[in-house]
């Protein structure tokens, strides 16, 4: 598509020769590289709460972001205001970044190969408010009606419709419209004057509304965050120690993003301050155990067409049979390390500068029967669901709680256990998997990774897996 | 600083268009960031940006928008926008603003902001994050790398106007020092940082002192093992009792109370914490990072005691959460720049004991002293605790060894009546604050 048809060239007038006017100017004053990041960005919420539609939101947000790359140097500037004498303005302060004679770099653009992985034709954002506040009346209808002991139901809705337009000075030129849609529900349950226990279910992606119309209906997610709380209100407390875990199929898979996905990013392998640093080529998993991180699947909330410095996205494979193969690289990592960029410089928005990111991680099915995974456990955890998790890249621990778990006894799953937190160490915990199932999911479409104050949607997923040792943090025997 | 005016006019366009009642407010800020890593300038950021956003009834039906263009046509196309939404809400008998006798602002010279922030160039402020990460680097050989130090300053201002006849603004300004050394030895590579933040400049703690706090904090790590699966005393130091006091406003915040998805819902009056504990909430302190002169509601800030030496005597509520719950705002409602208003702290503390920490640690035969704390394992409606930790074991009421990948786990109730003691280092490193405490006893799950 040419500029001129574009969004910013429609809606902005913006023409190929402003931006190569721009980066002129950001590499005025030297600099091995600069790049645009155009976005606007628009955006509505809608929540639910005691069967009040009580919060509704829209909104919009415009920018432009300026970077200079001077060696390992990144001078950054942005401007919510897209006059030419502003963007100009911001080139000048990320020039600041370089000294020496200006830089005039090859002119004209070579536009990326267009692909469309989120062929949605009209934009949830683009659809009635009316149309979209029925899915959270339904949800709240639904989750009030699944369970007797339900008493609080918070059903939120939000969406995004993000157009971006990326320049740089090597020549590259891409613009995008980035749909997303996520719908989620909150309860809370009690049995007489006995505990209250919450339960969530969401999902969603870069999808039109009629995502939720099949399968992923506000029934549908009401219906498992009732079923979540209801199995809270009989649980027992989560055992402490070292024991067999098994994890369920899907949202799990955080253990993944945790455990290996942010080790496995570029920058801090750049700086050696990664567990995973120098281990290239090694063993850091079991040979059961593929790990790949793929940004171009249909759809999928973590998925984009070009990351947010115009590269195709791709998948990457992390971990083949247990050996590890490559990192997460963007542009500044890819030219400092000599390597290629993997389409993985993600950032929050146009005030925010790109870093290696995940787009959607999961390990590739095994051939093992799940059911026979947890036949095979005498003892152990079995985790359904997770709430988030954390990780510390350099010494490589990390911790993640369980939402919904329960204990193995004798080969079958027995007992719920609540607050049960997991612990262990990134390249040392995948080397304890001894059975990965053929069953691999990936999750509904609700993560969201944050990284040094940067926020960005992405995918996880994994099959059933067991995992012969790790720390189960609770306060049970 | 934007013109003020702006939020009035936009109430008054949204009253024109049919609103009855309306709020707005703009938000503005400049950032300026330096990081250096490995005594090279690594990245420069420099820039401004502002935004408005308006909250309008309709009735009992509230609508909200947002936008970052803060132009004539802007601020129309987000008046027409909240005004759209509205007309899908459901009629809230709750929703209103404040009554016109609870408005109003705390006067007086609050030190919010501070001209000096500028008084350093951009060479001098990349110099300070040199300065700190060489002294970090220099401070024992086994600190051999780094992810870097950076300094930032930030200045802004926020205006706030509604339809009941109120209308503020006021500035803010900070600037911050910060490093995080990675030390080795054999096997072992751990990172930790330390960090000086100050509404002014003259008040940042000296490149020297970060750095050599971030290098000592970083080293004391190294060789870090798992201990045995126990129940054991526990000591929080300030940085991780901070977060524990953050679930403690998580459970008092007046929207899990009427929700009764709290597990202090219900508890007014009643003991919750043992003696030692007297949280405070306080949003009039002249320099701190809690401090405002009224609420994102414009309701003057106050100081509530929350509970008083163990016993609950006040939620933490803004104007819906009070109305829900028949009682009357504290001046904490808090929100970006549009929705309806959440509930937030001022400045949020637990009072200081009268032991100094070294004499708290001495007096524990064997226990856990935990300086980092990871992970989302806090359940406020059960009170479920349980996070990932390190830290220091000790022994005969010294330190004995490093601690990590263990995980600590107790019921928030049960923590917070086995408080048996509150150090006397309270200091404030931003709006939420307390000093060291000290748990009867956590179930610690390792080997």
């Amino acid at each position: 598509m040419p500029l001129s048809d574009s969004f910013f060239g429609q809606k902005f007038g913006i023409t190929e020769h402003d931006l190569e006017s721009y980066l002129s100017e950001a590499l005025g004053a030297g600099g091995d590289y600069a790049d645009l990041y155009f976005e606007y960005l628009a955006t509505s919420q809608l929540s639910i709460d005691e069967s009040i539609v009580k919060s509704a939101v829209q909104g919009v947000s415009l920018g432009v972001g300026v970077r200079v790359i001077w060696g390992e140097r990144t001078g950054y500037a942005y401007s919510d205001d897209l006059s030419p004498e502003k963007i100009r303005k911001a080139a000048r302060v990320a020039a600041c970044i370089a000294s020496g004679p200006s830089k005039v770099d090859k002119t004209g653009f070579v536009e990326a190969r267009r692909r469309d992985l989120y062929p949605v034709v009209t934009a949830p954002n683009e659809t009635s408010l009316a149309d979209r506040v029925e899915l959270v009346k339904r949800a709240d209808l639904a989750a009030r009606a699944a369970d007797r002991r339900v008493f609080q139901v918070q059903a939120s809705y939000a969406d995004s419709l993000c157009h971006v337009l990326i320049a740089t000075s090597d020549g590259v030129l891409s613009t995008d419209r980035q749909p997303l849609a996520r719908l989620g529900v909150a309860v809370l349950a009690r049995e007489g004057a006995g505990v209250s226990q919450r339960g969530y279910s969401g999902g969603g992606g870069r999808v039109g509304l009629e995502f939720f119309e099949t399968e992923h209906t506000p029934e549908h997610f009401a219906r498992e965050a009732v079923r979540q709380a209801i199995v809270q209100l009989d649980a027992v407390p989560a055992p402490a120690g070292e024991m067999t875990v098994v994890l369920g199929p899907g949202w799990p898979g955080v253990l993944l993003h945790e455990a290996v996905g942010h080790g496995l990013e570029a920058d801090f392998n750049r700086k050696k301050v990664s567990a995973f640093s120098g281990r290239i080529g090694q063993l850091v998993a079991s040979p059961l155990c593929t790990v790949v991180d793929d940004g171009t699947i249909r759809n999928r909330r973590g998925s984009l067409n070009v990351d947010d410095e115009g590269a195709p996205t791709q998948e990457n494979v992390l971990i083949d049979k247990g050996v590890l193969r490559g990192y997460l690289y963007d542009k500044l990592s890819s030219r400092l390390l000599h390597s290629k960029t993997t389409g993985s410089g993600r950032r929050e928005s146009y005030q925010h500068i790109p870093m290696p990111r995940m787009t959607n991680t999961f390990m590739l099915a095994g051939d093992s029967d799940p059911e026979e995974i947890i036949r095979s456990t005498p003892r152990g955890l079995y985790c359904a669901n997770f709430g988030g998790g954390q990780v510390d890249i350099t010494s490589g621990n990390f911790v993640f709680s369980a939402s919904e778990s329960y204990l193995i006894e004798d080969g079958h799953i027995t007992r719920p256990v609540r607050g049960a937190m997991l612990t262990g160490n990134g390249p040392e915990a995948l080397k304890y998997v001894s059975m990965v199932g053929h069953d691999l999911k990936l999750d509904e479409g609700i993560g969201i990774c944050g990284k040094e104050g940067q926020s960005v949607p992405v995918g996880v997923g994994i099959p059933t897996v067991k995992i012969d040792r790790m720390t189960v943090g609770g306060t049970g025997g | 600083m934007i013109e003020p005016e702006l939020a009035s006019q936009a109430v008054r366009t949204a009253l024109e268009r049919g609103a009855t009642d309306a709020e707005c407010t703009l938000a503005e800020g400049e950032e300026f960031s330096a990081q250096v890593r490995m005594r090279a300038l690594e990245t420069l950021k420099d820039a401004g940006s502002r935004r408005a956003g308006l909250r309008v009834l309709i009735g009992q039906h509230v609508g909200s928008a947002h936008t970052s263009d803060l132009s004539h046509a802007g601020i129309s196309q987000m008046v027409e926008s909240a005004l759209a939404v509205a007309a899908i809400s459901t009629e809230d008998p709750y929703a209103g603003l404040p009554e016109s006798s609870e408005l109003g602002s705390l006067t007086g010279d609050l030190r919010l902001y501070s001209d000096d922030i500028h008084k350093f160039d951009t060479a001098a402020r990349i110099q300070a994050a040199m300065d700190a990460e060489e002294a970090a680097l220099a401070w024992d050989p086994r600190i051999t790398n780094s992810e870097g130090a950076s300094f930032s300053a930030y200045a802004g201002g926020r205006v706030f106007a509604n339809s009941r006849g109120f209308a503020g603004s006021y500035r803010m300004s900070s600037c911050s020092l910060s490093a995080t050394p990675v030390a080795r030895q054999g096997d072992s590579m751990e990172r930790d940082y330390w960090y000086s933040l100050a509404r002014s400049h003259s008040h940042l703690d000296s490149p020297a002192n970060v750095g050599q706090r971030a290098a000592e904090r970083t080293v004391r790590r190294l060789g870090a093992r798992k201990v045995p699966t126990q129940k054991a005393p526990v000591i929080f130091d300030p940085i991780t009792a901070r977060s524990l006091l953050g679930n403690i406003f998580e459970a008092v915040e007046g929207d899990g109370i009427y929700r009764k998805a709290s597990f202090l819902e219900g508890k007014l009056g009643e003991r919750v914490a043992s003696e030692n504990v007297t949280v405070i909430d306080d949003g009039g302190l002249a320099g701190l990072f809690g401090t405002s002169p009224f609420d994102d509601e414009g309701v003057p800030s106050r100081r509530t005691v929350v509970i008083d030496r163990g016993v609950l005597r006040s939620y933490l509520l803004n104007t819906y959460t009070a109305r829900k719950l028949g009682m009357r705002s504290t001046g904490n409602a808090a929100r970006g720049v549009t929705g309806n208003a959440g509930v937030g702290h001022g400045n949020f503390f637990l009072e200081k004991g009268q032991r100094p920490p070294e004499e708290i640690i001495r007096g524990i035969r064997r226990g856990l002293y935990v300086t980092e704390l990871i992970g989302h394992g806090v359940n406020i409606v059960t009170g479920d605790y349980s996070r990932g930790a390190a830290g220091l074991w000790i022994e005969n009421g010294e330190f004995a060894y490093p601690v990590s990948e263990i995980t600590i786990a107790a019921t928030l109730q049960q923590m917070l009546m086995d408080v048996e003691a509150a150090g006397s280092d309270l200091e404030f490193r931003g709006s939420v604050a307390s000093p060291t405490l000290l748990i009867r006893e956590m179930t610690i799950s390792g080997q």
